[in-house]
């Protein structure tokens, strides 16, 4: 009997007809790309490394591969609750105990690019969104949150961390619209372009680090480095974001792709 | 096509490999028997008046040059390419006569100062300068084989982001250096003192992170073959025990900088390095490598530093040894804590960037393989030199 009838049927047809459109949101993984830098005195990030163990040479003929090392949150990466202390005692707090079905989930794209463009230091607040919601309607329920700043298109330049004597210069929301995102839309997590889900500045927020302590707090998720989400529609894209299954994992990179109409 | 990197034969005696390691540190030392106190030369096992017991002892430096000859032909591989070559017969203030190899401004008759060098087979030879500095005198190309000297060549520094790489490119310059091609290991970031060192005339900042294969390998690529010397100033220094007080992600960044970067580094531009050995003027000559002088003991308070820092010392011995075959100098300047961020709570004497700068030209210059630099490395060096054990036990209990 033929399935192809099945929803799932459907979605592979419409993707091979090139009714559903693909976008890789990943940026590539090469000792190049940056990592998010703490003050010396804490523990670093380990930025990507690989190292050949054979290229069909002498120490494997037929074959070629790599031994790659970094950290959990390196590159474009899945940040699970447990990576804050205000996660840490969440159940399911880490990337093995995760639903596998929060790896699929919708998305919501707010674009502050020009805001971020005009600022590097600009600050989502509860009343950019709710003026962002006036204007293009209510934020669904269990979507991602993407905060498209264009930030991606720094990357490879010093202008993506944007390190400058205080430090780190990135876009970013204040606690108020972390608040409003995790408790009154219920948002499954923070999707950015930028290193972390928190501004640059956040540190000297009050309270500190609000992506990242609201978020995890309540089991929510985040998405760093992305790539691509101009390209994007604001409502009606699927993002798939399924992290390694590492025991105990805080985060790890990963591939994210999101799925869309074409027209 | 580069001239061969020819090398003398390294087949010596043990007493000879004796005198090549404080040739090395830069020593006039000659044997000098027990029994009846006389000085000798060149290296034997006991002593040839007396067949009593030798051992090394430093002396003047002092000579008379007794006669001079030319040499036009020989067999030697190296030295054929090198000819006329200049030597003579010296009479030494510590006694003996020996044959030296003969700067171009001594003559006969003349008292000169001796010097013991290091010929590119890593032999111990005689060279007797002129007493006083003489104008251009490093330029003399007798004593250039036995030198890395900084002038008229490129050098590579491998990590300029610190007040000691950029101490190190400036010294080097103002020894004549052509180019120093100074490594920043994140072209993203700034650091302190770019603007100065990166404006300076014939500093050419290239992208270097020795955790980086393919970093490293690129810039092997593109500069191996016209690097004539390489001055590793990467480091990576935190304060903790092996117990308590550190972490191992620490260790093992120490490691991967410290060990895994020098061998990454040795891998992508010693082999053409060692091609170009005997290449003229500019030939590619020295390897330098600064580390920090618990390799050799171990230190209380820095155990994974000092553990990282004698496995790239271990290196080093091993890269000296393949290095040698091929007519390149292996050198080490060893230096107690640098007056930096990660010292901050170790009491004085610390050693000052510039200081050991001058130390790296120094050691170049003269053809050293080891050189300890300030109070803290010299009085480790010298303690270390009579009793290896109770060093070890004075810098950990």
């Amino acid at each position: 009997m033929s399935n192809s009838g099945s929803l799932c049927m459907q979605m592979v047809a419409a993707l091979v007809s090139g009714k559903l459109k693909c976008v890789d949101l990943t940026n590539t993984l090469s000792p190049d790309f940056p990592v998010i830098v703490l003050p010396a005195e804490f523990g670093q990030c380990a930025p990507f490394r690989v190292e050949t163990l054979s290229r069909y040479d002498e120490n494997g003929p037929a074959w070629y591969w790599n031994n790659i090392t970094m950290n959990e949150h390196t590159g474009t990466h899945f940040d699970a609750p447990a990576h804050w202390v205000t996660g840490k005692d969440l159940p399911d707090n880490t990337v093995d105990a995760v639903p596998v079905s929060d790896f699929v989930a919708p998305a919501v794209v707010v674009d502050i690019s020009a805001e971020a463009g005009a600022d590097a230091d600009f600050v989502l607040t509860r009343a950019y969104l709710e003026d962002w919601e006036a204007r293009n309607g209510k934020i669904p329920t269990r979507h991602w949150v993407a905060l498209r700043t264009d930030w991606y298109k720094r990357v490879g330049t010093p202008d993506y961390l944007n390190f400058k004597k205080d430090g780190a210069h990135s876009p970013g929301p204040d606690a108020g619209a972390m608040e409003f995102l995790v408790h009154e839309r219920d948002c499954i997590g923070l999707a950015v372009e930028t290193v972390g889900t928190d501004a640059g500045q956040a540190s000297h927020f009050n309270p500190p680090l609000p992506a990242h302590s609201i978020l995890h707090g309540n089991g929510r998720y985040g998405l760093q480095c992305l790539t691509n989400l101009d390209k994007l529609p604001t409502f009606g894209a699927m993002i798939v974001a399924a992290p390694l299954k590492i025991e105990g994992g805080s985060g790890s990179p990963l591939r994210v792709f999101a799925l869309f109409d074409a027209e | 096509m580069s001239r061969l990197g020819h090398v003398s034969p390294g087949l010596r005696s043990r007493a000879a490999r004796a005198m090549a390691v404080r040739a090395g540190q830069g020593r006039f030392v000659l044997q000098v028997c027990a029994g009846c106190s006389v000085a000798t030369y060149p290296p034997r096992d006991r002593c040839p008046q007396c067949w009593g017991e030798l051992r090394w002892a430093d002396q003047p430096h002092t000579a008379v040059l007794l006669a001079e000859t030319t040499v036009r032909a020989t067999t030697d591989n190296f030295y054929r390419e090198h000819l006329p070559w200049r030597i003579g017969t010296v009479q030494l203030d510590a006694g003996p006569t020996a044959v030296a190899h003969l700067h171009s401004d001594v003559a006969v008759g003349d008292q000169v100062r001796m010097r013991l060098v290091l010929d590119r087979g890593g032999n111990p030879a005689m060279f007797a300068l002129p007493l006083k500095e003489t104008p251009h005198m490093q330029d003399d190309p007798q004593l250039r084989v036995f030198t890395s000297a900084p002038k008229h060549r490129r050098v590579l520094v491998t990590d300029g982001r610190t007040k000691l790489g950029q101490e190190v490119a400036y010294a080097l310059l103002e020894a004549g250096a052509s180019t120093v091609f100074l490594g920043n290991s994140d072209r993203l970031l700034r650091y302190d003192g770019e603007d100065q060192i990166a404006s300076t005339p014939h500093v050419d900042v290239v992208p270097l992170d020795l955790t980086d294969n393919r970093s490293v390998s690129e810039l092997g690529g593109l500069l191996g073959g016209r690097v004539d010397i390489i001055v590793n100033t990467a480091g990576y220094v935190r304060p903790g025990g092996v117990s308590v007080g550190s972490r191992l992600a620490t260790l093992q960044t120490a490691m991967d900088v410290n060990a895994s970067g020098l061998m990454r580094l040795a891998q992508a531009f010693c082999p053409a390095m060692g091609a170009r050995s005997d290449d003229g003027v500019n030939s590619a000559s020295a390897f330098v490598d600064i580390n920090f002088v618990y390799a050799m003991t171990g230190n209380a308070g820095f155990a994974g530093f000092s553990a990282s820092a004698a496995a790239r010392q271990s290196l080093i011995a091993g890269l000296r040894g393949e290095m040698t075959s091929v007519g390149i100098r292996v050198a080490s300047v060893l230096c107690g804590p640098i007056d930096d961020e990660w010292h901050q709570a170790v009491p004085l004497p610390k050693v000052a960037p510039s200081r050991i700068a001058k130390a790296v030209v120094q050691a170049l210059q003269d053809g050293l393989e080891e050189a300890y630099v300030g109070d803290i490395a010299e009085d480790l060096a010298k303690r270390w030199r009579q009793d290896p054990l109770l060093t070890m036990r004075e810098e950990n209990l």
